[in-house]
């Protein structure tokens, strides 16, 4: 077995998705949804978006065709691999009245086996940050574990970088350097169309020994090395990471949450959307029996009013002290939390905003704004009143 | 054993189209264990039979737009131990509250050959304007599924599931791509009550705010947004003036462009 890269052409890359079913693998991947490029079940190769690319910005997403007929020419979608590891809606368990008992019935743990085909960089940290969360805290999801410990990771690198894309700001691409089984790299050049392949697990190295490929000549080397290089250089945002956590924490009160709270709609988009927010709710409900009642599992949000209730009501009831709360756990208490920003700076938040609102603007905008020294400002401000 | 009594539901019509009723005979799979449950003591449109009240709860479909009307729903009120108001009707005034815009007396004489006939109120009003609601469930119509949750929450003495945060939120957990962002389409969800299970987004068209607004709804920034998308302010009047065109927060906003 051997960890060197291999060259696999594109139309040897069937096989690849064989050998994956074949070991008893799910595929999921990019398929060309209703507007934009999904995250769902994939059969063959050309269920991937062969051609199309997307264009976006603050509140707009445009799938558009491209030149060539590249499969993952496109940056990141409205969907993330949280869809799989931690789903939308999940029974947690069913209680079923008997008599005078009533008896708990635990949903099982889900044994499905997913192979991510196609995680960017940006995504694997994000993969990474709520293992975090659900494996290495206190409570442990033991759904969620078992999703991730049964799935196969394919990375495909970055070739390019959308506008709303910062992920260099949050060091988490767009290369992916580790914690795949495969990272490929899709190289379309003059007539050719093939993938530059690493294995990152033994998991991986078994799997690529099956798929017909040769050994990748340092010009291949260099050839991929340069395809991720070419999206460092796109990134059209960026976020300036220094001293952030303490920047967020001593502006509670900076007017900016004021601007940015009359855009905010707080409908939630930003956190369904971004790949770390892991937040959910638990509704229970009975039927008209009663005898028969049953636990889920939501996908929650900190801009619902529900999400804060307390005795006697929300306790975030402002648009703004919800924005606030959102941003400041993200990049801020996030760190005192899990050791680690939770943003990777993939831009969905951005993208997916229907009023565009960007979190690195606002950032900017409260450290543009903090170079008057705040006690200063507080001096003058007492001393004109 | 007392406790044995199967608990006493009436259905009450208003102002209203009889389709949020209706709901309760489209429960085609949970209707035998409804019966099951509760004694439907009075509902013309399942059946003749009345059983006298008090109920113990009582569905009150339609809006006040009759003085007869702004008196019959405080009897209901007296003889309910619990008043859930369900459909847009019954908790904004329905689409016939556009009248609330006009003057209504204009209609009557265009409308009937004898408008001596008509004894109307000037407006349609919502049901909690009259009497005290205990539960409004949004929609027009209604989610059948809401009202089977609704009624089983009031039977066991719980509180029924029925978030008010926006629709965005069930197209994503149904994983609908937003047709605002990707299509440029305007679409009411951002500032619309959630219970649909987000039926237009999913069927690639933008929400047309059947279930009222959400809880704190920012209109204001939704309309900034279709501005700038080239809508022009008398469309904006049109969005928020169907069939919730009294919820406060929309006719505000209608107001604003109007």
């Amino acid at each position: 077995m051997t960890n060197e890269p291999r060259i696999i052409e594109r139309n040897a890359l069937n096989r690849l998705l064989e050998v994956l079913v074949q070991e008893g693998y799910q595929i999921v991947g990019p398929t060309l949804g209703e507007g934009a490029i999904v995250y769902g079940p994939v059969q063959s190769s050309e269920d991937f978006p062969a051609g199309w690319t997307d264009e976006q910005e603050g509140g707009v997403y445009r799938l558009k065709k491209r030149a060539d007929k590249a499969l993952f020419g496109y940056v990141v979608g409205p969907h993330s691999w949280k869809k799989y590891l931690h789903p939308p809606e999940r029974r947690l368990w069913t209680g079923q009245a008997n008599g005078t008992d009533f008896e708990l019935t635990p949903e099982p743990i889900e044994s499905t086996r997913f192979a991510f085909f196609g995680v960017r960089s940006c995504e694997l940290h994000a993969i990474e940050i709520q293992d975090r969360v659900f494996i290495h805290d206190d409570h442990v999801d033991e759904d969620y574990k078992a999703r991730r410990e049964n799935a196969f990771v394919v990375v495909v690198q970055c070739g390019q970088a959308g506008k709303t894309c910062f992920c260099v700001s949050m060091n988490t691409g767009p290369k992916a350097e580790s914690g795949y089984d495969l990272a490929l790299t899709e190289i379309l050049d003059e007539g050719r169309h093939f993938f530059h392949a690493v294995a990152g697990s033994p998991k991986g190295a078994a799997i690529l020994q099956q798929v017909e490929a040769r050994a990748a000549t340092s010009s291949d080397n260099a050839e991929a090395e340069e395809t991720v290089q070419k999206a460092s250089q796109q990134m059209g945002r960026t976020l300036d990471t220094a001293g952030v956590k303490e920047l967020l924490q001593e502006n509670a009160e900076h007017p900016r949450w004021d601007l940015v709270a009359d855009r905010c709609l707080s409908c939630a988009n930003c956190t369904m959307v971004c790949p770390t927010c892991f937040c959910s709710t638990v509704e229970d409900t009975t039927d008209l029996t009663g005898d028969h009642t049953e636990r889920w599992q939501k996908w929650d949000s900190c801009f619902t009013m529900d999400f804060s209730y307390l005795h006697g009501g929300s306790v975030r009831a402002s648009t703004k002290s919800r924005y606030r709360q959102w941003l400041t756990h993200k990049l801020s208490s996030w760190i005192d939390q899990f050791g680690s920003s939770g943003c990777v700076g993939c831009g969905r938040c951005v993208t997916w905003c229907p009023v565009g609102i960007d979190l690195t603007e606002e950032v900017r905008s409260i450290r543009e704004d903090k170079l008057v020294p705040l006690s200063s400002k507080k001096e003058a401000s007492n001393g004109n009143a | 054993m007392a406790g044995k009594r199967k608990p006493k539901v009436a259905v009450w019509k208003f102002a209203s189209c009889d389709g949020c009723q209706l709901s309760l005979l489209d429960c085609e799979d949970e209707l035998l264990a409804v019966a099951e449950e509760i004694e439907i003591a009075n509902f013309p449109e399942a059946s003749r039979a009345v059983v006298k009240g008090p109920y113990d709860l009582s569905l009150v479909e339609g809006s006040i737009t009759t003085p007869h009307d702004e008196e019959r729903i405080h009897q209901v009120r007296r003889s309910s131990k619990f008043l859930v108001a369900i459909g847009a009707c019954a908790t904004a005034g329905g689409i016939q509250a556009l009248r609330n815009f006009k003057d209504v007396q204009d209609f009557i004489s265009i409308v009937y050959a004898t408008p001596d006939y008509i004894d109307t109120l000037r407006t349609s009003s919502a049901i909690s304007e009259h009497v005290r609601v205990d539960f409004e469930l949004r929609g027009c119509p209604i989610n059948k599924m809401q009202l089977v949750e609704v009624i089983s929450a009031y039977l066991k003495d719980r509180k029924p599931v029925t978030p008010a945060h926006s629709v965005c939120v069930e197209c994503k957990r149904r994983g609908t791509v937003c047709v605002m962002v990707s299509q440029g389409t305007f679409c009411m969800g951002p500032v619309t009550h959630a219970g649909c299970e987000a039926i237009c987004p999913s069927y690639n068209r933008g929400c047309y705010g059947c279930f009222g607004p959400k809880e704190t709804p920012n209109t204001e920034s939704l309309s900034e947004w279709s501005k700038e998308n080239g809508m022009a302010g008398e469309e904006l009047v049109r969005a928020y003036r169907s069939f919730n065109a009294c919820a406060t927060p929309f006719r505000k906003e209608s107001e604003r462009h109007d």
